[in-house]
């Protein structure tokens, strides 16, 4: 149906073209948690690979540091509508953490696991081939609490609910297992350019 | 599987005045079913040359009024969609909706209480929904709502809210104003602070449900707080809107 008398704000082609179906462009970073932010001590964090891997493997935060890190810049969109365009992000590509551990090859499905419970559910064929990175810095800065830090997993091409903020760790399985979001309505895959936002789109 | 939340095209019924640039549109459905207080619906506008952009607006009203829902709008300067849905929109027109979704940030009383909301602008908006649900359920729960606005023309559901509370001796509402409190006021004039949070807890005993919307810097200023005062943080729900503010 058309929206009697809405005309819209219409973006130049250049960045319309860049909005997943839905989306509206923000500048700004908003900040979306589904309960307090939690606050774990650096000398207390570890990021651990496990489950369907030769022998699981962690590393303590100043070893994370030392790992081979890139620079992402990417787009991103919130299930809740927002997409920022050009994100600029510093951290290790889940490609260089794969490289110390040996899969399983019933390996295809990862739960990303965080502080404070939160889980999300990924196919392993989309995290790896540079679409998956965690992030420790975002536009130069460390990366605050808000939005993750110290450390978030980023799946630009998925919505951001499924860039686990606080993230501490991966876990490998042969199934796809619904994580929080998941469990309460919302899409087991979360594709923006499909609008995969809810259970069953 | 669930199947698929489908779109459906409702009928706004009325229009109503909240507060300074706030309106309650109440909108018929045909397709309606019953949500759980807190949760939301999605908006589509759909302009004549194809362009379509979409937000979620939280559901104001209780489950318990069947065949209608109600958002409550805060219009955004410069926004693209709530100042169509405040000014453009009008009795009669029709809007495309599907809902309800999100079963995080929810409240019934089947989850029982001590209930704690704390809301923050329009924030209040699904905090009312869960209050509204508790009178129509007639429940005893004992809950406060501690609701931070600039200005008392600011105040969502002012009215409505007096008389739930004056009803009703589990219920309490605890006002503050952050910008102008209006003449004779003599209760919080600041942000919801750890005094505030503390002096509502000790009302509320043992195994309190906290819900917390508002803006991001109240949201984490509040959760923060509640989480250091000893709350476990798995009883703290939150719902935020805006950027860090920083």
């Amino acid at each position: 149906m058309i929206s009697r008398g809405f005309l819209g704000r219409k973006r130049p082609a250049a960045v319309a073209n860049r909005l997943p179906p839905g989306q509206y462009l923000v500048t700004d970073f908003p900040v979306l948690s589904a309960g307090p932010t939690p606050h774990t001590p650096l000398d207390r964090w570890s990021f651990t690979l496990e489950g369907l891997v030769g022998a699981p493997v962690s590393w303590t935060w100043d070893e994370f540091l030392k790992l081979p890190s890139q620079v992402f810049t990417v787009d991103i969109s919130c299930v809740t509508k927002w997409t920022k365009l050009d994100t600029k992000w510093l951290g290790v590509s889940v490609d260089t953490l794969l490289q110390s551990v040996q899969l399983d090859p019933t390996a295809h499905y990862v739960t990303a696991f965080s502080d404070g419970g939160y889980t999300t559910n990924l196919p392993l064929a989309e995290m790896v081939n540079g679409q998956a990175f965690i992030a420790y810095q975002f536009d130069d800065k460390t990366l605050e609490p808000e939005h993750g830090g110290p450390a978030r997993l980023v799946v630009p091409h998925l919505y951001f609910w499924k860039s686990a903020k606080w993230v501490r760790g991966l876990r490998f399985a042969a199934r796809d297992e619904p994580g929080f979001w998941e469990s309460l309505g919302y899409n087991m895959h979360g594709d923006p350019w499909k609008e995969e936002r809810y259970t069953g789109d | 599987m669930q199947p698929a939340v489908e779109w459906q095209i409702g009928t706004v019924t009325r229009i109503r005045t909240e507060a300074s640039q706030t309106k309650t549109l109440t909108v018929a459905l045909p397709n309606w079913v019953a949500h759980r207080p807190g949760q939301h619906y999605d908006v589509r506008l759909t302009a004549p040359d194809g362009y379509r952009t979409e937000r979620s607006y939280s559901i104001a009203s209780e489950p318990e009024r069947v065949g209608e829902i109600d958002f409550t709008v805060e219009q955004i300067d410069d926004g693209e969609v709530s100042p169509y849905l405040d000014d453009v929109l009008v009795t009669g027109d029709q809007l495309e909706v599907r809902g309800p979704i999100g079963g995080y940030f929810v409240w019934d009383v089947s989850l029982g209480g001590p209930l704690l909301l704390v809301g923050g602008g329009s924030g209040v908006v699904p905090l009312m929904a869960m209050l509204r649900h508790r009178a129509a359920q007639h429940s005893s729960i004992p809950a406060r709502l501690l609701y931070s606005s600039r200005s008392a023309d600011d105040v969502i559901y002012g009215a409505e809210l007096d008389t739930l509370a004056a009803a009703d001796d589990a219920l309490e509402v605890i006002l503050t104003f952050t910008r102008r409190a209006p003449p004779g006021w003599t209760g919080y004039q600041r942000r919801i602070d750890p005094a505030m949070l503390s002096d509502v807890l000790q009302q509320l005993g043992e195994g309190v449900r906290t819900y917390v919307c508002g803006p991001t810097l109240l949201v984490e200023a509040v959760s923060n707080a509640l989480v250091a005062m000893g709350q476990p943080a798995e009883r703290i729900r939150t719902e935020r809107f805006g950027p860090t503010g920083k």
